[in-house]
């Protein structure tokens, strides 16, 4: 349970003057979930970006290491091949669906790659050739079993922009575990859900660790989240980890406590009381 | 370098006048992030007025030069800037938050619009402009070649410089300027604070026109005659100018229309004048690739 | 050209703000008119400009504009007051009702329409008819559904397309008058046939070659770029005379044989071998077929495409690009196959339009025409094939109309010249259009799978793309 799955090494990155994230490391165990924590601004989302290749990191190593032995430098790789070698898969702050495509291409999309190949870069699939017809009845069958997991079954022909918020959530995990991701990257997930999708989104996030394939990063808010579902925790704020480890360990952090409330230190156990954390 | 000094000068001078119809694009780019397709013609309609009203001032009601073409100036500058004031009005206003690119046609309906009237109303053919202020100041002389600066090169360069000084301190100093800055800002928190969005659109519009007026004045002093396609390519080499100098900055705008005027003066002069437009076209496409924030602009960062 | 928004009762019609509205555009339209519809400079036989002057010209515009004020302002005014979804609603009725049979009818009466307007104006009088009006919207719709691909389907703004147009003719036209000749002569009948892939896949080939550095800026840049690189084609077919024969085009380009057949007088011409009359009316029927059948393969690989991998990744890509790299598609990649692709639909019809003219210039490859073509995708609705053959009539066959409207002389005098306010009517319809209709004719989306239902999808939902 414990092999590292990503290691993340003094992983450093600048804007101009700004240093978004300083000399950061931690390791994203397989088959765990890890959850990255701190304040608004902390530069949680750019860590996603530098391990899913839209920012390139100024210092640092991340290197993923994939059950078959295989390690990938994410830092190096192209940004596209960070999903479909290296199989890491994100979601976004702000839902980034295809708004205009309908729930069922969305997850269609996703499976680009395998079919692109699949229908002989194109050609196969003009000349309508059996071998890409059966591989595009897979990757069906395999999106409406993700519809059926998310309850979005019904709302297959809907476009993804007509769905109340909470489904877009679901159907953004949906889309990206259609990549068969090792690594699964969800940047707030829980953000704006009602209590009772909060909880479905906990079961779906439970159940994707279950199935043993796919280990989850997740950026989150909501403390009740965090510390229903995940195994391990980190805390970062202005850029810097102030803390790592399980979940009661993190919790009764002062620095973590005074990093969220602001507060001295010795003001902290009156604030802990109050809140029941 | 007798030659030399001769096209830096020349060069100079084309460059003004790409520099004061530059401005026009820079600053609606800024405000509304539209690349305004018709404002070459909008510079080509201004030179129309401009040659008009010079025939008017002076065979109708008997003008010297000079003061006709101080009337010619302010004259135009209005009747631009209410053209374009109008165009902004009925062809792009409407089509604001809407689809992105129906803007976009519609601007280059407009510009098919604009050179079409022109040919209409006035007719296909050049129109020559009669010759202004054609003595020469001669500078020095070099083996047999003599160096000078026109008097119209004079005129052109002095009237661009006094009218963006004053077109720097409306920008900078008056309250249109900051309504005008803080529209490029963020259009939503301006209108917030009280700011008239649509009327700070409209006057940057009309300041767009009034600056490409007096290129229009300049360009028929300069090259002395007119034409109803002479809007598309000064259009797209000061869209050049305005996207070497930073698409949105100002300063920008003028340092990118005097490189490309003397860019283009010294190509002709030392390699081919039948590529010179094809030098521009490149220079565009090069900037755009290379260094799409220009010389002076704002980098872009994109935020995922 | 104002507001009236605030009218005290929605159903009263206010004609006080109604009348004011027009009296203010009427001053503008006047501000506008002096002087530059007030005066004219003409030259007079010293080369010198004298100035007429028409103030009633510059009055009768204003009056027209006053007057299209005011009924603008009452028709603002029905439609408040009209019920417009019943009617809408019916609309769509007699729409869906229709909509089965549209198809099969529109393509049967494309497919005999040469040989109705035979029937109709005889061998002589319908050369114009297929040729203008046929042949011409045709080469328009295949050049709209080639530009569909990358503007509509990847939202990819290309404003240079004209450029692989370009690329097609002249490909045709200097294989077929200079290399075939000296090479392989006897292959001088199958010239069209032989050069028609050659042409797309040289236009493909430009199409990569200029898309790879460009395809990564945003929208309105890759926009200018685009434009930039179609003005730099032009211009160098302009200056490299040797290649090109500069401004004067290349000439007596072999137009395309009956698959072997020549379309002459000859014993061994089309007309001979078929035991017909001789009549020029042949080859333009055939040509006709040629587009047809090069404009349907257009709209069949793009159908196919869009419901490839490939084609729903360029919807994506218009849809999100940033979620596109997350997933692992190479943008980069499938950029370049829209590109690609929609470049050699271009050379396709380059080539045909080259071996349809039998003489090219840099003219037909001017800035306008990009427009042209840009403006029938836009306004037919990004990504729509039935949208693009719509506006393909709407603007090219309007535009070819104007040419016919001779009878304009009977009410003008015999100087006016309907076909020079073409492009003037062109542009005004081209704003005119947009301020109507800023998505297009048909803006809904139709999906490429389906689960259970087919569902439209309404345009306000479908991205434009980013670049
Ligand atoms: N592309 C960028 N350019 C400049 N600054 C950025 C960029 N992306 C993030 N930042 C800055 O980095 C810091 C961390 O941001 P972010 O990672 O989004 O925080 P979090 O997700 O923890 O709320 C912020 O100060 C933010 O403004
Ligand atoms: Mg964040």
């Amino acid at each position: 349970m414990t092999t590292p799955l990503l290691k993340i090494e003094h992983l450093t990155m600048r804007f101009g003057g700004l240093v978004a994230v300083n000399d950061l490391s931690f390791d994203v165990r397989k088959g765990e979930i890890t959850a990255l924590i701190g304040p608004n601004g902390a530069g949680k989302t750019t860590v996603f970006n530098c391990i899913t290749g839209f920012y390139k990191p100024t210092e640092g190593r991340l290197g993923l290491k994939h059950p078959d032995g295989k390690t990938y430098l994410l830092e190096r790789l192209p940004d596209h091949h960070i999903n479909w070698k290296a199989r890491v898969a994100r979601t976004f702050q702000n839902i980034r669906l295809f708004q205009g495509m309908t729930v069922l291409e969305n997850l269609l999309v996703a499976q680009h790659n395998p079919l692109m190949l699949a229908s002989g870069y194109s050609i196969l699939g003009l000349l309508g050739s059996k071998s890409y017809l059966k591989s595009e009845k897979a990757a069906l069958d395999k999106a409406v079993a993700w519809l059926e997991r998310i309850n979005l079954i019904d709302r297959a022909d809907d476009p993804a922009g007509d769905l109340p918020y909470g489904d877009q959530r679901r159907l953004e995990i949906a889309r990206a575990m259609c990549t068969d991701p090792v690594l699964l990257c969800l940047d707030e997930p829980a953000a704006g859900l009602n209590p009772r999708e909060s909880l479905e989104l906990n079961a779906l996030l439970t159940s994707i660790r279950a199935d043993g394939q796919t280990s989850l990063l997740l950026i989150e808010h909501d403390m009740s989240v965090v510390m229903a579902i995940s195994d391990h925790v980190v805390v970062l704020d202005y850029g810097v980890k102030i803390s790592d480890g399980a979940p009661e360990e993190v919790r009764n952090d002062p620095r973590v406590i005074a990093a969220y409330l602001g507060v001295d230190d010795d003001e902290v156990a009156a604030v802990e009381a109050e809140v029941g954390l | 370098m007798a030659i030399f000094i001769q096209q830096l000068i020349n060069g100079l001078t084309l460059g003004s006048i790409y520099g004061l119809i530059a401005i026009g694009y820079t600053m609606v780019f800024g405000i509304i992030g539209m690349v305004n397709f018709a404002h070459g013609d909008v510079f080509m309609v201004s030179s129309f007025i401009a040659l008009l009203l010079l025939l008017v001032a002076t065979t109708l009601f008997g003008f010297g030069l000079v003061p006709a073409l101080f009337l010619v100036l302010v004259l135009g500058m209005l009747i631009t800037g209410l053209w374009n004031w109008t165009i902004e009005r009925t062809a792009y206003r409407p089509l604001r938050g809407s689809f992105r690119l129906a803007p976009l046609i519609s601007a280059i309906g407009m510009s098919i619009l604009l050179s079409n009237l022109i040919q209409v109303i006035q007719g296909p053919r050049n129109k020559p402009v009669p010759p202004m202020f054609t003595q020469v100041l001669p500078l020095f002389e070099e083996n047999g070649y003599t160096v000078g600066i026109g008097y119209k090169q004079i005129v052109i360069m002095v009237v661009t410089a006094v009218l963006l000084g004053l077109f720097w301190y409306i920008v900078q100093k008056t309250p249109l300027g900051r309504a005008q800055r803080a529209c490029e800002q963020d259009q939503k928190m301006a209108a917030l604070l009280g700011i008239d969005v649509d009327k700070t659109i409209s006057l940057t519009f009309v300041l767009g026109a009034a600056l490409a007026a007096v290129a229009g004045v300049m360009y028929i002093m300069y090259y002395g005659v007119i034409n109803f396609s002479d809007g598309f390519v000064p259009g797209v080499k000061a869209f050049t100018a305005a996207v070497l100098g930073g698409i949105g900055s100002l300063p920008g705008a003028v340092i990118g229309g005097l490189l490309i005027g003397l860019i283009e003066t010294m190509w002709s002069a030392y390699f081919s004048i039948d590529y010179k437009d094809v030098a521009a076209f490149s220079i565009l496409a090069i900037t755009l690739v290379f260094l799409p924030t220009g010389l002076l602009g704002r980098p872009e960062v994109e935020k995922v | 050209m104002t507001d009236t928004t605030h009218s005290p009762s929605p159903d009263a019609f206010n004609l006080k703000q109604a009348l004011k509205d027009a009296g203010f555009a009427g001053m503008v339209t006047f501000g506008l008119c002096v002087p530059i519809v007030a005066f004219r400079a003409e030259q007079d036989m010293a080369n010198k400009l004298v100035l007429q002057q028409r103030w009633w010209m510059a009055l009768v515009i204003t009056g027209l504009v006053v007057v299209a004020r005011f009924l603008f302002s009452l028709h603002q005014h029905s439609r408040r007051n009209e019920h417009g979804p019943q009617t809408s609603a019916g609309a769509a009725g007699v729409l869906a009702l229709i909509k089965p049979y549209l198809a099969p009818l529109g393509f049967g009466f494309i497919t005999i329409y040469p040989l109705m307007m035979l029937a109709m104006h005889g061998p002589g009088g319908s050369i114009k008819w297929i040729d203008n009006f046929g042949i011409q919207i045709l080469i328009y719709v295949m050049l709209g559904w080639g530009l569909n691909i990358v503007v509509g389907l990847a939202g990819l703004l290309d404003l240079g397309y004209v450029a692989f147009y370009a690329v097609g003719a002249y490909s045709y036209a200097l294989i077929a008058t200079k290399v075939i000749p000296q090479t392989f002569p006897f292959l001088g009948v199958w010239a069209f046939w032989i050069c028609l892939p050659i042409s797309g896949l040289l236009a493909a080939l430009w199409g990569i070659l200029l898309g790879f550095p460009v395809l990564r800026l945003r929208g309105d840049y890759l926009a200018i770029v685009t434009l930039a690189f179609g003005e730099i084609i032009r211009l160098v077919l302009i200056n490299w005379v040797d290649f090109s024969n500069g401004y004067a085009g290349l000439s007596s380009i072999p137009r395309p044989s009956f698959f072997g057949i020549p379309f002459n007088a000859s014993d061994t011409g089309f007309a001979a071998v078929f035991g017909l009359e001789f009549s020029p009316i042949y080859r333009t029927i055939f040509l006709y077929y040629v587009i047809l059948v090069l404009s349907l393969m257009t709209a069949y690989v793009t159908l196919k495409l869009r419901r490839l991998p490939v084609g729903r990744a360029w919807e994506a890509l218009r849809e999100d690009e940033i979620a596109c790299r997350s997933l692992g598609i190479n943008t980069t990649i499938t950029k370049l196959t829209a590109f690609a692709i929609g470049a050699m639909f271009g050379g396709f019809a380059g080539c045909f339009f080259a071996a349809r003219q039998g003489f090219i210039s840099p003219e037909s490859f001017v800035f306008l025409e990009s427009a042209q073509i840009l403006a029938i995708v836009v306004l037919g609705g990004m990504g729509s094939l039935f949208g693009v053959v719509v506006a393909s009539i709407a603007l090219v066959g309007g535009i070819e109309i104007l040419r016919e409207l001779d009878f304009l002389k009977e009410v003008f005098g015999p100087t006016f010249d309907p076909s020079q306010y073409r492009m003037l009517v062109f542009g005004v319809a081209m704003v005119l259009m947009m301020l109507w209709k800023p998505r297009g004719l048909i803006s809904t989306r139709d999906p490429s799978v389906i689960y259970k239902e087919r569902k439209a999808i309404s345009g306000s939902m479908v991205q434009e793309g980013h670049g």
